[in-house]
């Protein structure tokens, strides 16, 4: 292998590990302040997608509008989302809310089996984003260069908001402790509808980035960036924003590398994740950047 | 009372349920008892899951068949339809349901081979004859002699594209990528990669077989190491999407090689998807608008657009559409809607004409027809040639 | 009283032999399809319950679990002819090419090997828990398929197997679901079930009580792996066909459904439900196929079904946590009214 077909590699693995990481940020902010996985997310960054989708072909808005009117609107449905199926849960065992979680998600997907059909359809790709940019026998196109780029603002923008602000102050006294937050006058119902719309938000962008990279929408595509973020915000430790955006990375350039180094291996890949995934929870069950917590007895 | 409550609750579910299955039973089953007018075909067809799309386009043909063609031996046909969820068992369920509450007198299905292997060994068991429209693995028929199809089968495709590539294209090296949890994509692969080998009689015109999962968006790690090798050609036979998609990447990358592809291409929205990047993807496919095989095929397109206005029409309506056909053919010359009386005049079926070709349906009950090769060319499907079979 | 008890047992057994032996001579082969798939999700159903609602370890492999019982009893029990034919990208390896044995050496074979792989995945897994441990079951459930998936060799890869004989019948089905309700309610009433209980209640407290967890814990696992490959192998030869995409996540979905609606950590919620869902996966097609009431035609909607499924699954979690049966048991004594605050009597 010589050098430029591994730059090329590597920009192939950025490419796809920044989508990782750009999604892993909504996952893990969500599980840093309510400790557990929302099964759901990858479905609603496959409804973020046909939002996109007919914002564009019912009501003919240009792009950006669609994109705005898209994260909105999955805004509100993360929203509901957390009043609907995981607000009455909050006092239940976890795993009572892991079970409405899946069903969430196989609600959402059936549902727009139903309403969308099943056939694939063609997300827009407006041309500033499928320029290309060549050095050498390299090809770059610009995605690879704007998903990094709002990968880092987002990860600026929440982090700043959960460390700076008196509403990030609020969610991490939510995540320490419900009962404690509330006697600190907190309104947690508040704080955790925010975080959910936030994460809604975050995951929209993520979706939308996803469908303009690989422009092919249908019910079933949230399924495996979700699963896969997850693991990527496992890898660099749940709940840790800047590890969610470092285990994506990770995760998309070593998928890459696999296949790139090992062809023989290449219909392994899936099982690659996952093997990532429990040699993590295995080793260093926190992530990477993840902090040792105490167990509460 | 909590407890007695609670059996309360499960008493009333469970005599819902068996009321429910009771009652429907009743209603479907008095038209079939007394009434001798109607001639029953079942339908099995994913409808939902996975393969929701593939169904729901065979199901279109059928349809417009039904609709063009409504009566045998001066009876109407009518079309019993079950989903089978992209799921082996419930394929297999919803077959028996068919024979068995429907009392359907033959059975058209499905898309996907897996599932239709699903519901094959229960139409042999009750020995209702079986008319797929798509599968296109060699095992569907294989030990089911009541189990027929309407399309070319995998080592017949894979050759036929092998041959054009080799003899048309000129092509010495070929890499393949293949959707490894695909049965259609590997089946494709391995005939391809055969007959490619024989025609070239190199044993290394194989330059790279890689692999890939339904559901993968991202190929640029596989399609990286195929640019350094320059094949004359990439077979990548997959799901529509999919392969549009790695299209596309490959053509980023700076890939020039000429892209391959099996009857699964032929959706508009390989086109939508791929955009410029499939100009000039090539693939075999079973029928074609300018060359009409027979008139049947002019026929077909032309109800096809009227009904499902302004869509083209694509390969799985028009074998859906050809299944429906031969099986009224067959139901016509055993002049009786007796199950096995069907099976034995379909096993006889010789250069029916329908809208993918004549069609003639060998030992196996696979059907020996011409295929015809396409190319993406102006972003629309233009058809380049037809082979036949030998 | 307990011989009364074990009387009406006796006698409610025997009647259910006698309903089983009607059924197989009256009913018509899509009923007893029905009827028999009823007996295998009865099976996987007490192995999902066994863990999850048991033990407390909340896994999601049992479609993993199947697919090794599937097909190891698949391959055990196909002819070699078949098998050539099968296998026409590559051939079986030997000695599998050549093996063809009857059916229930197969099935404790599959339903071995299924517990083999339980076992060496649980080392590693039982480390976790809650989410982490369902995550992770998963992961390996989908290892499981993609291996499945390449090994072309052994598994015939995507293109599956076909011709599988047709071995199993109601008798099968719900002797050993009978068979599994018996052991299981045993198990549970035993010193190791209360341990595996204690466990779920409260883990520290169990091992400050000598229990020792990662022995309970793996052992549970490794007799759940069993019996969801006994169900996979099983379901394979009904359907007498197999392949990889049959055992996506979906398939372990609707088995959690079952356990969640008999209710968590109950036996006969779980035989309860497995019949309903069955029946009901069965019933409610009347919702996809088109309607016609009096002047109203309702075209048929292909899917609802599965959205049905999906907010049955979300109303039961939501507002009726306890399922059918919460943690209860059934007992004789329900009919009596003297056991009624004996709340985990188990009588059977």
């Amino acid at each position: 292998m010589n050098f430029q077909l591994f730059l090329q590699n590597l920009a192939n693995g950025i490419s796809l590990g920044s989508l990782y990481a750009l999604i892993a940020i909504g996952y893990t902010m969500v599980y840093g302040i309510l400790r557990f996985i929302n099964f759901a997310h990858g479905e609603i960054i496959m409804l973020a997608t046909y939002f996109v989708y007919f914002g564009i072909l019912i009501f003919s808005m240009p792009w950006w509008l669609a994109f705005i009117f898209s994260i909105i609107l999955t805004s509100l449905l993360g929203m509901g989302i957390e009043k609907v199926a995981y607000k009455p849960l909050r006092d239940s065992p976890r795993i009572s809310i892991l079970i409405s979680a899946i069903g969430v998600s196989f609600l959402i997907q059936n549902l727009s089996l139903v309403i969308f059909g099943g056939r694939p359809k063609a997300f827009c790709q407006p041309s500033i984003f499928t320029k290309m940019v060549t050095f050498g026998n390299v090809k770059i196109t610009s995605i690879t260069f704007i998903t990094p780029i709002i990968a880092g603002i987002l990860l600026y923008f929440v982090t700043y908001l959960v460390n700076n602000t008196k509403t990030g102050m609020a969610m991490r006294a939510t995540a320490k402790d419900f009962d404690t937050a509330k006697l600190m006058g907190i309104d947690i119902d508040k704080i955790i509808s925010l975080t959910f719309t936030l994460g809604s938000a975050l995951a929209a962008v993520g979706g939308i980035m996803w469908g303009l990279r690989y422009p092919q929408i249908h019910p079933f595509i949230g399924t495996m960036p979700g699963l896969k973020c997850f693991i990527a915000a496992v890898v660099g430790g749940i709940g840790n924003i800047p590890g969610a955006v470092l285990g994506g990375f990770m995760l998309g350039i070593m998928e890459i590398m696999l296949v790139a180094f090992l062809p023989g291996l290449t219909g392994y890949r899936d099982a690659f994740a996952f093997v990532l995934l429990i040699i993590i929870l295995l080793v260093r069950p926190t992530g990477i950047l993840g902090e040792k917590i105490a167990e509460k007895v | 009372m909590n407890k007695k409550t609670l059996f309360m609750v499960m008493a009333v579910i469970l005599i819902g349920v068996f009321a429910i299955t009771g009652c429907g039973q009743q209603t479907e089953k008095s038209p079939a008892g007394t009434d001798s007018d109607v001639i029953k075909i079942g339908v099995y067809e994913p409808l939902t899951g996975a393969s929701a799309a593939g169904g729901q386009m065979t199901l279109e043909g059928i349809k417009l068949a039904n609709e063009m063609y409504p009566e045998v031996l001066g009876k109407k046909i009518e079309l019993v339809i079950e989903d089978n969820k992209t799921d082996k068992t419930e394929a297999a369920n919803a077959v028996s349901r068919l024979i068995e509450k429907h009392e359907v007198s033959a059975i058209i299905g499905s898309y996907g081979s897996s599932l239709s292997m699903g519901g094959g060994p229960v139409a042999r068991d009750a020995g209702v004859p079986v008319v797929g429209c798509s599968p296109t693995n060699p095992l569907v028929t294989l030990d089911n002699e009541y189990y027929f199809r309407v399309c070319f089968i995998d080592p017949f495709q894979g050759k036929v594209v092998a041959k054009y590539a080799y003899e048309s294209l000129g092509a010495k090296t070929a890499a393949i990528i293949m959707d490894a949890s695909n049965d259609y994509s590997v089946g494709l692969s391995n005939f391809f990669k055969k007959a490619f080998i024989e025609f070239t009689g190199d044993e290394n015109c194989i330059v790279a077989e890689l692999k890939y999962k339904t559901g993968d968006q991202d190929f640029t790690g596989q399609l990286t190491s195929i640019k350094e090798l320059k094949p004359d050609v990439v077979f990548a036979p997959g799901n529509y999407g999919e392969s549009a998609i790695l299209i596309k990447q490959a053509r980023e990358l700076g890939i020039e090689s000429v892209f391959m592809g099996g009857d699964t291409w032929e959706a508009p929205e390989f086109l939508d998807i791929g955009e410029a990047a499939v100009e000039g993807a090539i693939f075999s496919t079973h029928y074609t608008e300018e060359a009409p095989v027979t008139e049947v095929s002019g026929e077909f397109l032309k109800a096809f657009k009227e009904k499902y206005s302004g869509n083209e029409a694509n390969a799985f309506a028009a074998l859906g559409f050809d299944a429906y056909l031969v099986v009224r053919d067959a139901i016509e010359r055993a002049g009786s809607a007796d199950p096995q009386a069907i099976r034995d005049a379909l096993a006889e079926t010789k250069g029916f004409k329908g809208a993918t070709g004549i069609i003639t349906l060998d030992e196996n009950g696979d059907a020996e027809k011409s295929a015809v090769i396409k190319k993406v060319e102006g972003g629309k499907f233009v058809f380049v040639g037809v082979v036949d079979p030998e | 009283m307990w011989n009364k008890k074990n009387l009406y047992t006796g006698i409610s057994l025997i009647l259910f032999i006698i309903f089983i032996y009607w059924a197989d001579n009256n009913l018509d082969p899509y009923k007893m399809r029905i009827l028999i798939l009823c007996g295998i999700y009865v099976i996987l159903a007490l192995s999902l319950n066994l863990v999850n609602g048991f033990t407390g370890l909340f896994s999601l492999g049992t479609a993993g679990f199947m697919a090794v019982g599937a097909y190891t009893c698949a391959l055990l029990t196909m002819s070699p002819e078949m098998k050539e034919m099968a296998f026409f990208l590559e051939p079986l390896i030997w000695p599998l090419n050549q093996i063809q044995i009857p059916f229930l050496p197969a099935l404790i074979i599959s339903g071995l090997v299924s517990a083999v792989i339980g076992f060496l995945i649980a080392f590693p897994v039982l480390r976790l828990k809650g989410d982490y441990l369902a995550i992770a079951t998963l992961g390996f459930s989908e290892i499981l398929r993609v291996v499945i998936i390449n090994a072309q060799s052994i598994t015939n890869g995507a293109l599956g197997l076909k011709g599988i004989p047709k071995y199993t019948t109601v008798y099968w089905s719900w002797g050993l679901a009978l068979l599994t309700i018996y052991l299981m309610v045993n198990l549970i009433n035993s010193s190791y079930g209360r341990a595996l209980r204690a466990i779920r209640e409260d883990e520290t407290a169990a091992q400050v009580m000598g229990i020792n967890l990662f022995y309970h814990k793996i052992t549970a696992f490794t007799i759940s792996a069993f019996l969801a490959g006994i169900g996979g192998a099983l379901q394979g030869n009904l359907i007498r066909t197999v392949d990889p995409t049959m055992y996506v996540f979906q398939l372990t979905f609707q088995i959690l459904l079952i356990v969640v609606l008999g209710g968590i950590g109950s036996i006969t919620g779980s035989v309860i439900a497995a019949v309903i869902i069955t029946v009901l996966m069965e019933a409610l097609r009347v919702v996809e196929s088109p309607m016609t009431i009096g002047p109203l035609h309702i075209p048929g909607i292909s899917g609802m079904r599965m959205v049905v499924f999906s907010l049955l699954l979300m109303v039961v979690i939501l507002f009726y946590q306890q399922g059918f049966m919460g943690q209860r048991e059934f007992s004789w004594d329900w009919l009596s009214r003297k056991g009624r605050d004996n709340e985990q009597t188990i009588g059977s």
